[in-house]
């Protein structure tokens, strides 16, 4: 029978703390940046324009189609030969996992825009709104409100796939762990902790996220 | 027609794909005048409507509304955003599915035209739509969403929200066909004063009792033209044409006001 020992892995609380730190502030530099590109990516595929559309559609589905840990290798090994540039592991995983989350936001905002009946942009040209005015004052408020249980669900799994960036020796709490398991011959211990960390912060937002969910449901 | 008309529609055409909904419209609203569109469904009366307020392009002809004119067809561009936004601040436009804004209040959806489109300082927007939600009998509903309101506070909230725009024509379309029967009374009422008030007005309706009330002059359309025009009273009680006479006879036979086939 294994004997476990927890108490091992405090001599390595600074190691787990600075990882914890990395992976939740890569974490809101993926999600802003992954925002910003949803929504490039949302009124992309709404453009007038044809060739706007195509664009869109092709990055969106590029990066929805493929894994995330063969974008993350790939942004760090090929984008730099094929583009000329050196990129440093944590330019190419916030890049890669930015933009991976942005094809799945952008469908989600993309989804909600669409939701709204088209008689609110309607009302909206019949009052004198120019179209960006109608989207601004009268769609994206309603549309938002839809989206953002559907925006957190896929924040959630982006923290998750933060733990993929220890593939290119970026210092989260994935990479320390694995530190601090060759370090202490206890793998078992470590990893454990590990996923009880991300559990414990993840478990509160979810519970959040369902209410939020409810209270949304009841305003409609 | 005269020079007072306010707005003038010539050779109008529209199809969408293959279906030619609008074949070669002139229609004329004097200053003022209110103009009752009837005719069976698809025949392309809602269509009209949303081409006078440009809301639907049509593919030919021309559309004028006040002083500003605009022609369609071989050779003409489309109006950009900015020139059709304007245009449109100058029509009311009351639809059948009312369009309220859920998001907002009643006062911050009749606030809503003034402040965006008008860039008029909120205390002054909200006197005015205050004002204007008094005039459709709202006033003690303006802190309400649009989800409290009963389907004929919702079209009068609709039709303040036009007005506080001050539009020179209010368009109507089929604006009480959506209402249960006991609420359609209400917002006839409220056309109807507008119409004592001279606002120019063109209202696409299957209240045939209502049109031959309120409207000056009417005009039956089917299948994209228009089969018959004339003084409303005239056209309903003494009908020229086969067509209209088949139509009407649908309302003449269970009483004045729209039976259930009328709805669209």
């Amino acid at each position: 029978m294994y004997q476990w020992d927890f108490g091992i892995l405090w001599s390595y609380r600074w190691l787990f703390l600075n990882g914890l730190g990395v992976t939740v502030g890569f974490t809101v530099v993926i999600v802003v940046l992954g925002l910003v590109f949803g929504l490039l990516g949302a009124f992309g595929t709404l453009s007038r324009f044809k060739a706007v559309r195509l664009i869109a559609l092709t990055f969106i589905e590029a990066f929805r189609c493929t894994p995330i840990l063969v974008q993350l290798i790939w942004f760090y090994y090929a984008l730099p030969i094929l583009a000329g540039v050196e990129m440093t592991p944590i330019t190419a995983s916030a890049l890669a996992l930015s933009l991976y989350g942005g094809s799945f936001y952008s469908e989600i905002i993309r989804g909600g825009i669409i939701s709204i009946d088209r008689g609110q942009s309607e009302a909206g040209a019949a009052l004198g709104m120019t179209p960006g005015q109608a989207m601004r004052r009268i769609v994206l408020p309603q549309a938002i409100k839809r989206m953002i249980p559907a925006l957190m669900n896929q924040s959630i799994i982006q923290f998750k796939n933060t733990s993929l960036v220890s593939v290119l020796a970026v210092p989260d709490l994935v990479y320390q762990s694995q530190v601090a398991a060759h370090d202490s011959y206890r793998p078992l211990e470590t990893y454990t902790a590990v996923a009880v960390a991300y559990a414990a912060i993840l478990i509160p937002l979810t519970i959040l996220v369902r209410r939020g969910e409810k209270r949304l449901a009841v305003g409609e | 027609m005269s020079d007072t008309s306010k707005i003038e529609i010539r050779a109008l055409r529209k199809s969408f794909g293959t279906n030619e909904v609008l074949k070669n419209i002139n229609l004329d609203v004097a200053k003022g005048g209110v103009v009752a569109l009837i005719g069976p469904s698809g025949s392309g009366k809602s269509t009209l409507l949303r081409c006078v307020n440009l809301l639907v392009a049509p593919d030919g002809g021309s559309v004028r509304v006040g002083e500003t004119r605009f022609s369609f067809g071989e050779g003409a561009r489309l109006p950009d955003v900015k020139t059709l936004a304007r245009f449109r601040a100058t029509t009311g436009m009351v639809f059948q599915h009312f369009n309220l804004f859920p998001h907002m209040t009643a006062l911050q959806n009749v606030m809503e035209g003034p402040v965006t489109v008008r860039r008029m300082a909120r205390a002054d927007a909200e006197k005015l739509a205050r004002a204007q939600l008094a005039k459709v009998g709202l006033a003690e509903k303006a802190d309400q969403y649009p989800a409290t309101l009963s389907g004929g506070q919702k079209q009068r909230v609709a039709i303040a929200r036009a007005l506080a725009m001050e539009p020179d024509v209010m368009l109507f379309d089929e604006a009480t066909s959506a209402l249960d029967p006991e609420l359609v009374g209400e917002v006839l009422n409220v056309i109807q004063q507008l119409a004592s008030e001279g606002m120019t007005m063109v209202i696409v309706t299957h209240e045939i009792a209502f049109a031959r009330e309120v409207a000056d002059r009417l005009i039956f359309m089917r299948d994209g033209i228009v089969v018959e025009e004339g003084p409303a009273r005239q056209v309903i009680d003494n009908p020229k044409e086969a067509a209209t006479r088949a139509f009407l006879s649908h309302f003449h036979r269970t009483g004045a006001l729209a039976p259930a086939n009328a709805a669209s």
